[in-house]
């Protein structure tokens, strides 16, 4: 156990702090702003790494598949706004849960009707298919340009809600929805909006994620949970609260996996219940 | 009043037309109960037994003498054991055939000893169920997991490896696996240095364990995955780069899913009781026949429900016409199939087969299974087994 197996071990737990920190951001950004839960999130992680790999297929190259597939699932996402969505804002969480829950279902059959049942592959980019000599250990390519990925969008969103207007204008609906509309901000295309871009990282998630993961129909509801469990911990609705809880989740799991692999599984909700206990709003949720 | 009148017109008509649907179906000889998950991560592999078993009858030309009655066990023990019920009491079926997880079969096993209903299990490997709990009623013509897995403890042992570290999902296939290979290995005087166990169905990110299995040094890493798990090691396991060699269980390199793993697969040496390739005229005609009808390669998987509706169809052919004597027949099947000859053990109605060694290799293009070896008629023991 020398110092390149713990950064080894240590780029394992960044790359997958990413993966749940592109998920996790969409659902509570949606939450933080719409107080919309929409569980169907994951379903759009699965579609996005499903229609990325139809699109590699067609086009042959991956980096089509890398750019088309967000745009699609955000179709699909501004589809199931309209019809859905957007009516269902002021039912109450139990009918939301109760509704996006079961569009899960409904992703789930259509992928098995669309795809089938056997789990598919996606070959990633041939310039990353290698290892690259990172921090003196030798790491696979494609995984650094996760964690890269994951940063990327970690600086571009906290550039957008600090430094720009849109920005501003985001902060300030989440704090008081009828205020900034009386300040003549357009709330509800704001929402639509923000909406979207949720349903693109989905998407983007599960293209990253599936040369690594491969495509199965249970993706989806495999990866609810462990998003949840980040989006509880850090806060619902919040920036920080997403990062803080991908990152505590994914070094959690991936230590937890090496140093006392029998225990792994149960220290993700260990961790869950005690937050639940002591900071029921999570370690840094959002104002408002 | 009106609403009362129109419910119980309906369910007058239902009971009619169930009852003219029972008539119809008792017409047929032989009612065989399908019970297999059509849901769930093993989706794949119902479907695949599926297509075996419907191909046998098919060949055979038989279909009007079964009566197949599908039902999906969603892969929960106690939906399994429902649907079994639902088959024996509603149904009437005179045999059952399927069942993919240990578990659901663990869940079923008394009901099927008690009910005296023949159940040809076509997949799900637990060595109880031919062991400790084995039962003059449940036949097995797929494999136990310590037949697919001592023949490799053995023959990577006698191969010169000297050192191995072992890799398997948190449940009972899992352990049932390693334990089977492990034992096997250090009989013949290989030493298993280390072990871990990943929690089944969550564990997405095989990378630290990799990481783990690296730096214990090991001559080779031996592992226990199937179905999307299996994906996704074997491309992680290629993607780190790493050079200890990988073996396996064979289910690691299914056929089914070698296309998805891609070139990682390459070089990965596992034991299996079938493999596509296997170059015999009983093989090359069922590879033939699956090909015209389903356009794809057979997986282990289909040649179990192929096996199960030929076991079936024999133990008819010797007289079985009701449960009883099915149950009496069954175990006393012997052929040559697809995956060479096989025979049932009398002392714990499992299956008696060969056990493939074989590479994935890269073969015009295309990812193709390699037989290096061949250990014939593995039987396993009779442990603890009395029927």
């Amino acid at each position: 156990m020398d110092l390149s197996f713990w950064i080894l071990q240590f780029l394992n737990a960044m790359q997958y702090s990413m993966l749940l920190f592109l998920l996790s951001i969409g659902l509570t950004v949606i939450f933080g702003l719409l107080h919309f839960v929409n569980l169907a999130h994951a379903s759009l992680y699965m579609m996005g790494a499903y229609i990325g790999i139809s699109v590699a297929a067609m086009t042959g190259s991956f980096w089509a598949a890398f750019f088309l597939a967000p745009v699609i699932v955000t179709l699909i996402g501004a589809v199931l706004y309209f019809t859905l969505i957007d009516r269902m804002r002021t039912a109450g969480p139990m009918n939301q849960v109760l509704v996006t829950f079961g569009l899960i279902f409904v992703f789930l059959d259509l992928v098995r009707i669309g795809w089938g049942d056997i789990a598919l592959g996606l070959d990633g980019p041939q310039s990353l298919s290698g290892t690259t000599h990172f921090l003196g250990v030798d790491y696979p390519s494609y995984r650094l340009f996760i964690i890269a990925l994951g940063l990327g969008v970690m600086a571009v969103m906290w550039v957008v809600l600090a430094r720009t207007q849109i920005g501003a204008m985001i902060r300030a609906s989440v704090e008081n929805t009828n205020m900034a509309a009386a300040l003549g901000i357009n709330v509800s295309r704001l929402f639509f909006l923000v909406f979207c871009f949720g349903c693109a990282l989905a998407g983007l998630a599960g293209v990253a994620a599936a040369p690594i993961l491969s495509a199965t129909t249970t993706m989806g509801i495999t990866i609810l949970i462990p998003t949840l469990v980040v989006v509880v911990i850090g806060g619902l609705g919040s920036l920080e609260g997403a990062i803080a809880g991908s990152v505590i989740i994914g070094f959690m799991e991936t230590f937890g996996a090496v140093i006392i692999p029998s225990f792994s599984a149960v220290l993700t909700y260990a961790l869950l219940a005690a937050v639940l206990i002591w900071r029921p709003q999570g370690l840094i949720p959002a104002r408002g | 009043m009106k609403t009362i009148a129109t419910k119980l017109a309906l369910v007058t008509g239902l009971c009619l037309n169930l009852s003219f649907n029972m008539i119809n179906e008792a017409s047929a000889e032989t009612k065989v109960g399908l019970l297999l998950p059509y849901t769930g991560t093993y989706a794949a592999l119902g479907n695949a037994i599926t297509e075996g078993f419907e191909l046998a009858i098919e060949e055979a030309g038989r279909e009007d003498e079964f009566t197949v009655i599908v039902e999906d066990t969603e892969m929960k023990p106690p939906v399994g054991l429902a649907k079994a019920r639902k088959l024996v009491y509603q149904d009437e079926v005179d045999v059952i055939a399927g069942v993919v997880s240990s578990g659901v079969l663990g869940a079923m096993r008394d009901f099927i000893h008690q009910s005296q209903v023949p159940l040809i299990v076509a997949n799900a490997g637990n060595n109880l169920a031919t062991g400790e709990n084995c039962s003059p009623y449940i036949v097995r013509v797929s494999f136990s997991n310590g037949q697919i897995n001592r023949p490799m403890g053995t023959w990577l042992a006698e191969n010169g490896v000297k050192t191995i570290y072992t890799l398997a999902p948190d449940y009972a296939a899992g352990h049932q696996m390693i334990d089977a290979f492990t034992e096997a290995f250090t009989a013949a005087g290989g030493e298993v240095i280390g072990s871990e166990f990943t929690p089944f169905g969550q564990t997405k990110d095989f990378g630290p364990y990799l990481t783990n299995a690296q730096a214990s040094g090991a001559d080779g890493i031996f592992v226990f995955y199937a179905g999307g798990e299996a994906i996704n090691f074997v491309k992680q396991y290629g993607s780190f780069d790493i050079k200890t060699p990988l073996y396996g269980s064979g289910f690691l390199t299914s056929p089914l899913y070698v296309e998805a793993e891609g070139e990682a697969a390459i070089g990965v040496k596992a034991s299996l009781h079938y493999i596509p390739t296997l170059d015999t005229p009983e093989n090359q005609a069922f590879i033939k026949a699956f090909q015209a009808k389903y356009n794809t390669m057979p997986s282990e998987y289909a040649v179990q429900g192929y096996d199960a509706a030929l076991a079936l169809m024999t133990a008819v052919d010797n007289g079985g016409v009701d449960r009883a004597t099915m149950a009496s027949f069954l175990p006393k099947v012997s052929y040559t199939g697809p995956r060479g000859p096989l025979e049932i053990d009398p002392a714990t109605n499992n299956i008696v087969q060969n056990i493939y060694i074989y590479d994935t290799v890269m073969e015009n293009g295309a990812l193709t299974q390699k037989v290096i070896d061949t250990i014939p008629a593995v039987r396993d023991e009779a442990a603890g087994c009395q029927m």
